[in-house]
């Protein structure tokens, strides 16, 4: 079976390179609770793919942008990344901001031999996945740092000691719940208390009491946009208002709509964020957007951010990834990554961002904590 | 914490009770049931958005258009997912109004939107009681679940249209020949049905968000509700809906939220397995 798929990504490879485009696909939530996440990095990689082929593409091609609906389904990224890999034959394949779906992806693409790179789902196993050949990369946050930098804000901001989780109940929360736990462990600390809840919970006072009753002085969260809302508005009804420290689950769409008048309570982390003096890269791709969308009027309206910062970011470096590669044979575009020396970006100046070893190239010195302010994240204490 | 669990469950607990009864109420008449009611009660909260917030009506009139709406759509379900299979003595009904349903949920998809949307609250304000904080629309979720199911005990018992209505129940044949129209009963009976889920969804609304999927779960465990109450008992599904939300609050408040599903289901199958007829329901008499 495995030589089988190796074949058929093999053909694929030669397929891809007898394109006129250099195909990349992007499987990501375009419909449901986060479809604003995934148009935004949908508009990163235009932005970037627009820049690019404005300079003549790479290898004399210029990049065409496949995307598929993934419904944030793990079964409907699977049947997605086979249409992507087997039929479009792109050269490389992005996913989106859902772990699940990402590890559904992930031992396809380390069988098939063809890249994948991460955006936005930050899934430690996503990356460190165990295999021996290991094609997923990642420009984005992974949650096993950004766990210990929840836990490091939590103590430096709100002076928190008896923090309590507070995660929804999906491999996300699974490995956000592993994270936490390790980063607690290693100053010698435990959490006040570990609770879940689904997705579609209406009511999650239950939990939040358990925890308040446990003497809980700060929540972690860990959930999409709106379980998230769902956790703010059972606060709400209790009257308990604890601080939030967040991973980024709110920043994927409605948030403030969805979790009412308390939602700037909510503090999560980003990569990055248009507010405030911003590099020159920053600058072009501002511009960019406002020439492109006419919704983007200023750095508010690229809403989220992250995706859009993480998403340029990621398509730039695959593009010098092919060109070190010279070719879009899938093992060559990997080793590719591993030749990336010094890029200016949108996020930070990256210098050999990928190695066998590190397949993630942004860390816990790239991230910024933010609010949400009305429907705009802006850093924590900036005014709008 | 006690007190907290039992108010929130009491919450959840009657908005089951309220789908439940619109199985109840289109069983009892008919022995059929809409078995897509979740997406009855789905429903009921995008209307009341669309009127509410989209086109800006004060909340009365819209949330009274949606749940006309509503029961126009159990009409629908009657008429199109059940009369026909029904007639023919099928059971093709339990599978037709499944696909309504989906129809429905996908419909709100493609018009309404993907996005979940937040809801107003219906109410704004809350009060402390014993040291627990509790907002008006907590306590307004039981008293309006549990005030429609007297209310629907009163219609049965003192009008003549609920009279009608208990006719049919208990001899179809014989209200046939004193004259009622039973297809029409039938038909109103799966209109106040699914004006009952709009109720619900209307009052979710602003705890949960509005989306296309919001009923699913809810018309999933109302319909076990329905079961464990004993389909024949009003106040039986009405009360199951509250030990069941009551329970689902309880397990997850001392023991953990890893607890909730796996215990309250199993209570489910145990309640059946002693009480094969439900909680509250009475076994069908067979004459022979």
């Amino acid at each position: 079976m495995k030589s089988l798929l190796f074949v058929a990504a093999l053909a694929a490879s030669f397929a891809a390179w007898g394109q006129d485009t250099i195909k990349i696909g992007l499987i990501t939530a375009l419909s449901g609770q986060s479809a604003r996440a995934g148009e935004a990095i949908t508009r990163g990689m235009v932005i970037a793919i627009d820049e690019l082929n404005a300079r003549g593409g790479v290898l004399g091609k210029k990049f065409e942008l496949v995307r598929r609906d993934d419904e944030a389904t793990p079964a409907k990224g699977v049947i997605a990344a086979r249409e992507l890999l087997f039929k479009e034959k792109v050269a490389v394949l992005f996913g989106g901001l859902d772990t699940p779906v990402s590890l559904a992806i992930v031992p396809i693409i380390n069988e098939s031999k063809i890249p994948f790179m991460g955006p936005w789902a930050a899934g430690t196993p996503i990356t460190k996945n165990g295999s021996k050949d290991n094609y997923a990369f990642r420009v984005s946050s992974v949650d096993e740092i950004v766990d210990k930098a929840m836990l490091q804000y939590s103590q430096n901001t709100f002076k928190a000691k008896n923090c309590g989780m507070i995660l929804v109940n999906n491999p996300w929360g699974e490995s956000n719940e592993k994270g936490l736990t390790a980063a607690l462990n290693a100053k010698g600390m435990k959490a006040a208390g570990i609770e879940k809840f689904e997705g579609n919970d209406v009511d999650v006072v239950p939990q939040l009491t358990r925890l308040k009753n446990a003497g809980a002085d700060c929540l972690f969260l860990v959930g999409n946009v709106g379980p998230s809302a769902q956790v703010v508005k059972s606060l709400d009804r209790m009257g308990w208002k604890p601080p939030i420290v967040s991973h980024w689950g709110p920043a994927g769409g409605r948030f403030t709509e969805l979790a009412g008048p308390s939602a700037p309570s909510v503090h999560f982390v980003q990569t990055y964020s248009f507010f405030g003096k911003l590099s020159p890269v920053g600058d072009k791709v501002l511009k960019a957007l406002m020439a492109k969308y006419p919704d983007i009027k200023g750095p508010g309206d690229v809403t989220p951010a992250v995706g859009v910062a993480n998403a340029y970011d990621a398509m730039m470096l695959t593009a010098l990834a092919i060109q070190a590669a010279g070719k879009l044979d899938g093992p060559a575009v990997r080793d590719g990554y591993y030749k990336i020396g010094k890029y200016e970006g949108l996020i930070k100046t990256y210098n050999k961002p990928f190695t066998p070893q590190v397949h993630d190239a942004v860390n816990e010195n790239d991230y910024v904590w933010t609010q949400f302010i009305d429907n705009q994240i802006l850093p924590v204490g900036m005014k709008k | 914490m006690l007190a907290s669990a039992i108010l929130t469950g009491l919450g959840l607990g009657s908005m089951y009770g309220l789908l439940a009864l619109g199985f109840y109420i289109t069983y009892a008449v008919s022995s059929t049931v809409n078995f897509a009611q979740g997406s009855s009660m789905m429903l009921g909260a995008v209307f009341a958005y669309a009127f509410a917030v989209k086109l800006g009506w004060p909340l009365l009139p819209a949330m009274a258009l949606a749940l006309a709406l509503c029961a126009a759509y159990g009409v629908l379900v009657e008429l199109v997912a059940v009369r026909p299979f029904a007639r023919r003595g099928s059971n093709a009904w339990l599978m037709a109004t499944v696909a309504l349903g989906i129809v429905a949920d996908n419909t709100v998809l493609f018009t309404f939107g993907k996005e979940p949307r937040g809801f107003p609250m219906l109410t704004s304000g809350s009060l402390q009681l014993a040291g627990i904080n509790l907002s008006y629309l907590q306590l307004a979720i039981p008293a309006v679940g549990l005030s429609l199911a007297a209310a629907l005990h009163v219609f049965s018992k003192r009008f003549i249209y609920g009279k009608a209505l208990q006719a049919v129940v208990q001899n179809p044949d014989a209200a046939r020949l004193m004259g009622i129209n039973v297809p029409l009963v039938i038909c109103a009976a799966y209109a106040a049905s699914t004006l009952l889920a709009g109720v619900a969804g209307i009052m979710i609304a602003p705890l949960a968000n509005v989306h296309s999927d919001m009923g699913t779960l809810f018309g999933l465990k109302a319909f076990a509700v329905a079961i464990l109450g004993g389909l024949t008992s009003a106040w039986g599904v009405m009360l199951a809906g509250l030990l069941f939300g009551v329970a689902e609050a309880l397990i997850t408040s001392f023991l953990g939220s890893a607890y909730t599903q796996i215990l309250s289901f199993t209570l489910v199958i145990v309640a059946l397995a002693l009480m094969p007829n439900g909680l509250f329901g009475r076994a069908a008499v067979k004459k022979v």
